[in-house]
């Protein structure tokens, strides 16, 4: 492979690292209305009246919108395919606030100045409700959260709308009581994950107007614009064919933009006054008017023999939605899916629980989708095993893992009596290679550094899967333009991690010419072909290989031109990149340009040259993940330093090294920010207080010392040049790794993330009692 | 208000409001390489030179800019292409949003330190955020870039 597997520096670098205007703000240029939205200061109230006459009347104002002025079709915000399965609860305003910065009115003005202070003229009485703010008291709570009864569900997902459920999951293989029956040794704990703030660089924001034809065009930065499209049509009650998409380069979406938080609001102002809107959340509407991470309470129970065979894993979940159930089955179930397949010894598994709604910021999409917060607790149970049996836990995992070849019932794919097959893991190879990088033999489980300091290593695996199987669609096309070079046209949206570099480089691999060739267009869903978008660690494999069948397409179609031209059968001629030449004459050949330029003539009797492919898998094939914290911990303090990081990854082939190198350093800096710093914290009245920079405490530059990232590629049958994902499984490890190193060195095991000082000098104080 | 400042240069003369931070009113004439990540002086997205000096514009009036001079990234776009580069040939670009308020850091930093450590690097940093890079990719091109070995 000549381009593939190459570190290719990234297509779009240069310009978005010198400043270039190419993100939705830059591209405002004309006089747009600008929007902003009056919050609820209540957790859980019912509009009784909202006076907006003296707001409307103000000079400046365009319009002033309340509950009675949007339809009343319920809708998700969820970027997923359709029918989602994600709750139609939402009204673009309702009459009922369901958390404290929840959307009361829409106010739309020539400035930002006119529309805060006609905001300020508005005019609301509440009837306040109780709040249900703690989760765990959500079932059954008093307060019914979605007393509409026009709330719709595409399908059965367990809800419970009465008794504040979402949706309920069980996945289950074998006998459980008969697993557990024989296993002398049990671990059983209870695990708490909190909810996490996506803190992409650039906020949620939208731009909007109509066109010379009366569509309504939406300027967006997202990671899905086909859902947008969908999403947006649906929630304003207008034919999809009058809604069009375009995506510019994008600030980061980590999930947080694969809900459409914020389209609909300068939509339905462009829609009333016909003019020009754009609304820009600032960090404060970021991080307390969007979505987060589902925080989540995962109760293990783990049944083994002496010797650290893995006989059952039955875990039981509660996930908190918050205020709407955006991915709330999905990401509980994903929670489920991608952690049970990993211990492919045991004889039983089972996996349930719920997602509740409460009255708090509602919960999404965000990088690890569920398997972060399952991991947490399954590998923390593992660890806990391996204490209990005295075992290495590097040897409990070497002993049940699932390998190569092997098959398992949770894995996707699977079909009722036949499980699915992994065709590609190299992770038996990835804790070795972790092991030797952090020095695990000479450093585990810890030493004494000083009187108050210990330094220890803990470690954790995970999976995560490329694509939704069946589900995820993507198209391409490439288009051999009149002057030789060719246009590749995508729908998954490229938001920084440099997939529209990678997806370039399978085009020019397939098409065996260098990467200059290459035109690449931003997503307009007007032009660009379907996508379901960049969620779910998708593009790579679900995108790439359609890639691959596009190029092979077009591939065929420049051979059957060739064969004209040159008068010789396609088997005598020999693709070669910039020509094609005949086999045995290597003087007799036409070249691209000549190719090109012969379609372009010939007054309508040519072809012109597109090729086109779709890809959908059936599976998900899982990229794994050794991953490896060494710690050292102040035992009078608490305070604990993140020494080095090791994350050994099998991501299948490796498209571009670099990129991939990156991708993992940053995956697993949020990982260790979510292990160690990051909480969503509200007050008792349900305001948040952490929605700030100066509270959010993300990591910054010298929170990471050392990170190590090596790669022991395997070749995934089913992807694109052996290619798996490698998005998501990058955030899954530090938390468990870094809990189990804290808990070497201090003999406090960390139950409830994040792991604080605080918590590890309480527990030790425990302890010692 | 009116204002006078010098922006990248050349004089210009500015309409901003009493209250208006300087990263809009420098949006508003069409700097659109300043962004905004925050509002609390925490993530340097909004970092610009005030008479050569790295100043967080979002937490600057811009009334306080008249007669000062002021530099972005659009100013000095050979200097910022020549970083850019290694941080590109690094592959330690993501989505690139908090670029311009960090090379208009490093360059200022180019200026200030002579032979910096890693240590002195990171701290001179600390108040530029990302949560794409993990940091350390850009850690490894600015040191490229500065010449520490």
């Amino acid at each position: 492979m000549k381009i593939v597997n190459q570190s290719i520096t990234k297509i779009d670098g240069m310009d978005i690292a010198t400043g270039k205007p190419v993100y939705t703000d830059d591209l405002v240029n004309v006089k747009a209305l600008v929007v902003k939205i009056l919050r609820s200061p209540h957790a859980f109230a019912k509009i009784k009246s909202i006076d907006v006459e003296k707001a409307k009347k103000r000079s400046g104002v365009a319009c002033v919108l309340t509950h009675q002025d949007v339809p009343n079709q319920r809708f998700t915000m969820a970027g997923q395919s359709y029918p989602e399965p994600s709750p139609y609860d939402r009204l673009v305003l309702d009459e009922y606030v369901r958390y404290v910065g929840d959307e009361v009115a829409i106010i739309a003005a020539v400035d930002e100045r006119t529309a805060i202070e006609a905001m300020k003229m508005i005019k609301v009485e509440y009837e306040i409700l109780e709040p249900v703010l703690n989760f765990e008291e959500a079932i059954g709570h008093p307060s019914v959260i979605h007393p509409e009864e026009n709330l719709e569900v595409n399908f059965d997902i367990g809800m419970k709308r009465e008794k504040n459920i979402a949706a309920t999951v069980l996945i289950e293989n074998g006998d459980m009581e008969e697993a557990l029956k024989n296993s002398p040794v049990i671990v059983e704990e209870t695990y708490y994950t909190q909810a996490q703030a996506h803190g992409m660089m650039e906020t949620q924001r939208a731009f909007t107007y109509l066109d010379v034809s009366g569509r309504l065009t939406i300027v967006t930065s997202t990671q899905i614009p086909f859902h947008v499209r969908r999403i947006v049509a649906n929630a304003l009650e207008i034919p999809k064919s009058k809604v069009r998409v375009i995506k510019p380069k994008i600030g980061g979406g980590f999930g947080g933009k694969q809900n459409a938080s914020v389209e609909v609001f300068p939509a339905i102002v462009t829609l009333k006054t016909g003019k020009p809107a754009k609304i820009i959340y600032d960090r404060k509407e970021n991080l307390g008017c969007t979505s987060s991470r589902h925080a989540m309470k995962i109760k293990v129970k783990l049944g083994a023999d002496h010797e650290g065979n893995i006989k059952a894993v039955d875990m039981e979940a509660l996930s908190d939605t918050g205020a709407y159930g955006e991915h709330a089955s999905t990401v509980l179930g994903v929670a489920g899916y991608k952690t049970l397949p990993l211990y492919n010894t045991a004889k039983a598994v089972r996996y349930s629980g719920e997602a509740v709604y409460t009255n708090k910021m509602p919960a999404g999409a965000l990088r690890g989708y569920g398997v972060t917060q399952g991991i947490f607790a399954l590998e923390s149970a593992i660890n806990q095993l391996a204490d209990q049996l005295n075992m290495d836990p590097a040897e409990v995992r070497e002993k049940n893992l699932i390998k190569q070849g092997e098959t398992n019932p949770i894995l996707s794919g699977s079909k009722a009596g036949e499980p699915g097959k992994l065709d590609s893991c190299t992770l038996d190879r990835c804790i070795e290679k972790g092991k030797e990088l952090i020095g695990w033999k000479e450093k585990y489980p810890s030493q004494r550094v000083s009187d108050t300091k210990v330094r220890a290593v803990g470690m954790a695996i995970t999976m995560q899967g490329s694509g939704i199987a069946g589900i995820d669609t993507a198209a391409v096309t490439i288009k051999l333009n009149d002057d030789g070079l060719y246009s590749l046209l995508i729908g998954a949206t490229e938001m920084g991690m440099g997939s529209d570099t990678i997806l370039t480089q399978m085009a020019a691999e397939t098409l065996e010419i260098g990467m200059d060739k290459f035109i690449v267009h931003g997503i307009d869903t007007d032009l660009s072909p379907y996508d379901t978008g960049s969620y779910a660690s998708s593009t790579t494999y679900v995108t790439g290989n359609a890639v691959i069948k596009a190029a092979e397409d077009l591939k065929g179609k420049m051979m059957r031109q060739a064969s004209g031209m040159l008068g010789v059968p396609l088997k005598g001629l020999r693709f070669k990149g910039d020509t094609i030449g005949v086999i045995n004459h290597p003087d007799k050949q036409v070249s691209l340009n000549e190719i090109a330029a012969d379609v372009g003539a010939g007054e309508g009797k040519q072809e012109q040259l597109m090729g086109s492919g779709t890809f959908g898998g059936d599976k998900s094939p899982p990229p794994f993940i050794a991953g490896f914290a060494e710690v050292e911990v102040d035992l009078e303090t608490g305070k604990i330093v993140l020494i080095d990081y090791v994350a050994v990854i099998d991501c299948g082939t490796v498209i571009n090294p670099n990129l991939a190198r990156i991708q993992a350093e940053g995956g697993l800096v949020q990982g260790i920010g979510m292990a160690m710093y990051e909480d969503v914290l509200y007050d008792k009245a349900g305001r948040m207080m952490t929605n700030s920079f100066m509270q959010y405490k993300i990591p910054c530059r010298k929170d990471i010392n050392k990170i190590t990232v090596a790669f022991e590629p395997s070749y995934e049958p089913t992807g694109p040049f052996g290619a798996k994902s490698i998005g998501e499984v990058v955030i899954n490890t530090p938390p468990p790794a870094i809990a189990h190193a804290v808990f070497n060195a201090t003999g406090v095991y960390v139950r409830n993330l994040p792991i604080t000082p605080e918590k590890v000098v309480k527990g030790m104080m425990e302890s010692s009692k | 208000m009116k204002i006078n400042v010098t922006v990248n240069d050349e004089q210009l003369e500015m309409e901003v409001g009493y209250d208006e931070f300087l990263v809009e009113a420098l949006r508003r004439y069409g700097f659109n390489s300043v962004k905004r990540g925050c509002d609390t002086g925490c993530c340097g997205l909004c970092t610009i030179w005030i008479n050569d000096q790295p100043t967080l514009s979002c937490s600057s009036l811009a009334v306080r800019a008249n007669n000062q001079k002021i530099t972005t990234i659009e100013g000095l776009q050979e200097e910022a292409t020549d970083f850019a580069k290694v941080l590109v040939k690094e592959g330690a670009e993501q989505c690139g949003f908090c670029s311009p308020g960090f090379i208009m850091t490093i360059l200022a930093m180019k200026r200030e330190l002579k032979n910096p450590t890693e240590e002195e690097i990171i701290h001179y940093l600390t108040g530029n955020l990302c949560r794409c890079t993990g940091y350390l990719g850009q850690l490894r091109a600015v040191k490229k870039y500065m010449g520490v070995v």
